[in-house]
């Protein structure tokens, strides 16, 4: 455990990386809410599922499993395939989790899109304590994630200034991520087929369809690149 | 759906929602030396995953109908062409996401 000041430093170091998040999501949990709430579920609804999954896009679609037949077991399979992805991210943060004690934990629990590329990219000063920087990225993000949902379940109808376009905050902070991870790599190779393989799934199957087809192609095809990847990229990379 | 059902239904998706989060901790624990391969693609998901994520962030774009995805590819490149240039992470998201505002409300 660490003292006060030094726990003090992670949440002050930390706190500046979340602010895109802060603003992509209150105005997605705001979103979140209101969904919620013109869908006829009481504003509990909307804290209680912003907290419990903390997965953006499968709240929505969750709401809809809400008013279909019950359907216990189709929940779980729609459940696992919209968030297959995460399954790269755990993969990607193994060693970055590492000695992180029972934070680690809440880590997994809340690694979320966003809590994953800030963590995987982040570069924290060697003063800072890495498992307490992670831990309130991740904090600060589930935060802004149920303060959005609560408050558009309160008084989303309220809301008059248009913010259509808002949600592009989400693809900007991504984008300037991945031009972050691409100037500390010296092979671009996996950032390459990331985006054209995934562009081409998108293409190919519908935005409804694509990721499983393209999570198994960028596997297969990494899978494939082993050797010759290995060698060019060597140790130093990702690191 | 009765509140016992609405119960159950939300269980389910925490449970997919943490399998998808928690199964590669449990198979690879910290504890044991992690596979060659598998030390592999954690060094070389992260750049695809991040690619992925862009592509999955724009995945309803309509890129034969109503705006061509023009609003989307010029705030990206507007992203892109502030980070290089300025090279600030707030300047870039608050100006890409602004002219993309000014773009989706006003222009088309």
């Amino acid at each position: 455990m660490l003292n006060k000041n030094e726990l003090q430093l992670a949440f002050r170091t930390a706190f500046p990386a979340t602010v895109p998040i802060l603003a992509g999501f209150l105005f997605l949990g705001l979103a979140y809410g209101i969904y919620m709430n013109v869908s006829g579920f009481g504003v509990w609804y909307a804290v209680l599922m912003s907290l419990l999954i903390f997965a953006g896009s499968m709240e929505f679609v969750a709401v809809n499993l809400l008013l279909a037949p019950f359907n216990p077991l189709g929940a779980l399979l729609i459940a696992l395939m919209v968030n297959a992805r995460h399954l790269f991210y755990g993969i990607s943060m193994l060693e970055k989790y590492r000695g992180t004690g029972l934070k680690k934990i809440y880590l997994i629990f809340g690694l979320c899109d966003e809590s994953f590329s800030i963590n995987y990219t982040a570069r924290i000063p060697p003063n800072v304590d890495k498992g307490w920087y992670m831990f309130f990225v991740t904090l600060l993000n589930h935060s802004y994630w149920v303060l959005g949902a609560s408050l558009g379940g309160l008084f989303g109808s309220l809301v008059q200034f248009n913010m259509e376009g808002l949600e592009f905050v989400m693809t900007a902070l991504f984008v300037v991520i991945f031009i972050e991870q691409w100037k500390k790599e010296t092979a671009h190779h996996s950032a390459l087929l990331g985006l054209g393989i995934s562009f081409l799934c998108l293409f190919l199957f519908g935005s409804g369809q694509f990721m499983i087809p393209a999570m198994i192609i960028i596997l297969g095809v990494l899978t494939l690149m082993r050797k010759p990847l290995q060698k060019k990229t060597g140790e130093a990379v990702c690191r | 759906m009765t509140l016992f059902e609405q119960i159950v239904t939300i269980g389910m998706v925490v449970a997919g929602t943490m399998m998808t989060r928690f199964i590669p901790f449990m198979l690879f624990p910290s504890g044991r030396p992690t596979p060659s391969y598998v030390q592999y693609l954690g060094k070389v998901l992260p750049s695809a995953a991040l690619g992925l994520l862009i592509v999955y962030s724009v995945k309803d774009i309509q890129f034969f109908s109503g705006s061509y995805g023009v609003p989307e590819i010029v705030s990206i490149g507007a992203v892109i062409f502030l980070h290089l240039w300025r090279k600030s992470m707030l300047l870039s998201i608050a100006g890409g996401t602004m002219i993309y505002m000014v773009l989706v409300q006003w222009v088309f």
